[in-house]
């Protein structure tokens, strides 16, 4: 190779800077061949850019850290975007008052569902006992269940990486499942993707409707708050 | 677009700090909403351009989770090892919560607001 590309390619595989641009390639990607398929749920953008990344990775040669250390800068501003939901929260504060009931019984029963039915499933199918521990907390945004998994001996990244797949799986079923099953609430929708599929089932609700997007983003934070008590309970018990 | 980086911020710093200091269970961004939200409230409106920011932060809510998926390179031979026990209860559980989560909602709802049902339907 020549010698001054060859010095390029070693700065630019070294830098944050290439990395954090080639995350934001990725996604712009996924969501131009999204907004191509008409906005279907299946051609998800986090799925597609994910495959990307990991393609490019692979074929570099590159380790996942040195990637992290370009695309940190994104996953940092997870948090500000956690704060940000208290926004539309205010704005739909009525509408939110009065669901507090069902709200709450939404909460109990898919916060149970959602960690009872993972390690059953998992267990039965013989997934080992790290695996086991690793999934249970997977419809719970990153952070914290990361922080489940790690108290209880499970493996922090592999849980990232259960609930990245969770809330795909989440964000690609949710319309057609709800459908289905004749749900035209756009309360009860969003607050159960937010339950179940944390942030991208969250974003995935705000793509649909504006309503669904807000109690969304409380099924997603009751639930981190609800899974980060009940798990460690569970476990011990 | 500063003063919403800011509050933003602040927020978060603040419940990082609170979580941190009194050991609770929750994770710190979402207490920050939560004091986000008793701002808003005192205040009776949102700033513009935090009405903004957060907006365009939202709407791009999915990119963030794209550095940690990309994770999955770590856990290659694992995930190759007990794909068919992960898959099965990744969809599995995941369909379940949505529906029994959604149901349960609408169910209680009709129980306890039975007579002041809004516009849904039709």
């Amino acid at each position: 190779m020549n010698p001054q590309l060859d010095q390029l390619w070693v700065y630019l595989q070294a830098n944050p800077l290439g990395w954090l641009t080639a995350t934001l390639i990725a996604y712009w990607i996924g969501t131009r061949a999204q907004r191509a398929a008409g906005g279907r749920p299946y051609v998800n953008p986090v799925a597609i850019a994910v495959v990307l990344l990991v393609g490019l990775l692979v074929a570099t040669g590159t380790p996942y850290q040195t990637y992290f250390e370009g695309a940190q800068f994104v996953h940092f501003l997870l948090g500000p975007a956690t704060v940000a939901l208290a926004i539309p929260l205010y704005e739909n504060w009525p509408a939110v008052k009065r669901s507090l009931v069902p709200m709450i019984a939404a909460l109990l029963a898919g916060t149970v569902t959602a960690v009872v039915s993972a390690v059953g499933i998992a267990w039965a199918l013989g997934a080992s006992a790290e695996s086991l521990v690793s999934i249970a907390p997977k419809s719970v945004t990153t952070p914290v269940a990361m922080g489940i998994a790690e108290k209880l001996g499970g493996i922090p990244s592999l849980t990232a990486v259960l609930v990245i797949l969770t809330g795909i799986i989440g964000a690609i079923i949710a319309t057609p499942l709800l459908n289905a099953l004749g749900l035209k609430d756009w309360r009860a929708r969003g607050f159960a993707v937010g339950v179940a599929a944390h942030g991208l089932g969250t974003a995935r609700a705000f793509q649909v409707n504006d309503l669904a997007g807000t109690f969304a983003g409380i099924g997603m934070a009751l639930n981190a708050l609800a899974t980060a008590i009940l798990v460690p309970v569970l476990w011990h018990w | 677009m500063i003063e919403a980086g800011i509050l933003l911020l602040l927020c978060q710093l603040s419940g990082e700090s609170l979580v941190r200091a009194l050991d609770l269970p929750m994770p710190g961004p979402v207490l920050g909403a939560v004091f986000m939200l008793g701002f808003l409230s005192l205040r009776r409106s949102v700033p513009d351009s935090l009405g903004r920011t957060s907006h365009d932060l939202l709407a791009n809510f999915s990119l963030l989770f794209v550095p940690a998926g990309t994770g999955i390179i770590l856990h290659a031979a694992r995930l190759q090892a007990e794909a068919v026990a992960l898959l099965a209860a990744l969809i599995g559980s995941t369909a379940l919560t949505i529906a029994v989560a959604a149901l349960v909602f609408v169910g209680v709802d009709r129980l306890t607001n039975g007579k002041t049902e809004p516009d849904s339907g039709a």
